[in-house]
């Protein structure tokens, strides 16, 4: 089994898992119907995402594991997701400001893994770079209205920020995973990723108004471990709902 | 949500073999780019179309319900201007 290209998938399959169970949160609940719709496409696209990575950790393991597995029969610890991906929703200016984060670093480092030596992970890149391009998009666009916008929603975005600003350091880590797949050409290295991401951060950020937190404040090692199975609070509630079902009722389908 | 800061857009879609944007609804945003937006995730979830126009509501003038009589009445006694006669060869389309 090659270890890292199975620890890669699933820390992209449980990210984009995760991520997308945390979205799925909004429906019903978003500031307008048109907010609501585009909240739950994201999700769906997420989910679709985290669908072909984790079919292709179980491929890669070999070990008899399909998605459902390893999405439903999981616990937290054995989870791999990136720590930003779990963080509440708060209100939604911390839902846009997790979001605006996390997909320009998704558009970045799809781009580099469309051209993976691996066939499976350029095909799985370059379908969900299309999604992405949008989610960054759109994103973008929302941080400028809220930070750009009144005194308050200015104040508010400015302060969800900077909470969720720690947490962005740990996409950018080259661990033995990353690094491994990287010498191969299968991934990209995450630290290199980190001038264009930033250059793009810092530009959104200027057109709407808002401050760019110190790029050292996301280096502190407080606020990573996801991808080794380190987890805050937050994990454990998702997973006891979102698995709440398949572990009561094993083997459940329609 | 202040409802004046949203101001209400119609939103025109033309679909994937469609030849002529069609109206599919309205909704909700503070500017065109939005509304673009918002259209796509509102009105083109599961692939209706390839082209999307958004007009605000309030550019868009409606003909009035009471002048019925005086626009569309005077069409309908006068059967020589309707192209009914004629059979349309196979190769014309879309007529």
């Amino acid at each position: 089994m090659d270890r890292s290209l199975f620890q890669y998938a699933l820390r992209m399959g449980d990210t984009t898992l995760i991520l997308s169970q945390r979205l799925a949160q909004w429906c019903g609940h978003g500031p307008a119907l048109e907010e609501d719709l585009a909240l739950t496409n994201l999700s769906l696209d997420l989910l679709g995402q985290a669908r072909l990575w984790l079919t292709l950790a179980g491929e890669v393991e070999g070990a008899g594991r399909d998605e459902d597995r390893l999405a439903y029969l999981r616990d937290a610890p054995d989870y791999r997701n990136y720590l930003l991906a779990e963080r509440p929703n708060g209100h939604y200016g911390d839902t846009i400001a997790r979001q605006f984060l996390f997909d320009v670093w998704h558009y970045f480092l799809l781009q580099g893994l469309s051209g993976s030596a691996d066939e499976r992970v350029a095909a799985i890149a370059a379908k969900s770079l299309k999604e992405v391009t949008y989610h960054a998009r759109r994103s973008a666009d929302l941080v400028v209205r809220l930070g750009d916008g009144t005194e308050l929603s200015h104040g508010r975005m400015q302060a969800a920020l900077d909470e969720i600003w720690f947490y962005v350091g740990e996409l950018f880590v080259d661990d033995d995973v990353v690094a491994d797949l990287a010498g191969r050409g299968i991934a990209v290295s995450h630290e290199a990723l980190w001038p264009a991401w930033h250059e793009h951060v810092a530009a959104v950020l200027q057109e709407a108004t808002l401050r760019l937190p110190d790029a050292a404040d996301a280096r502190h090692p407080a606020y990573q471990g996801g991808p080794s199975g380190r987890h805050t609070e937050a994990l454990g509630y998702i997973l006891a709902e979102m698995q709440h079902l398949q572990r009561t009722y094993p083997g459940a389908s329609w | 949500m202040k409802q004046d800061a949203w101001p209400l857009w119609e939103v025109f879609i033309r679909s994937q073999h469609g030849l002529a944007h069609k109206h599919v609804g309205s909704l909700r945003a503070s500017d065109a780019e939005m509304a673009i937006n918002n259209a796509r995730d509102v009105y083109t979830r599961r692939n209706e179309g390839l082209s999307i126009w958004v007009v605000r509501a309030a550019d868009i003038v409606a003909s009035s319900p009471s002048d019925k009589e005086p626009l569309f009445e005077p069409a309908n006694n006068k059967v020589y201007r309707h192209p009914t006669f004629f059979p349309m060869p196979e190769e014309v389309k879309h007529m």
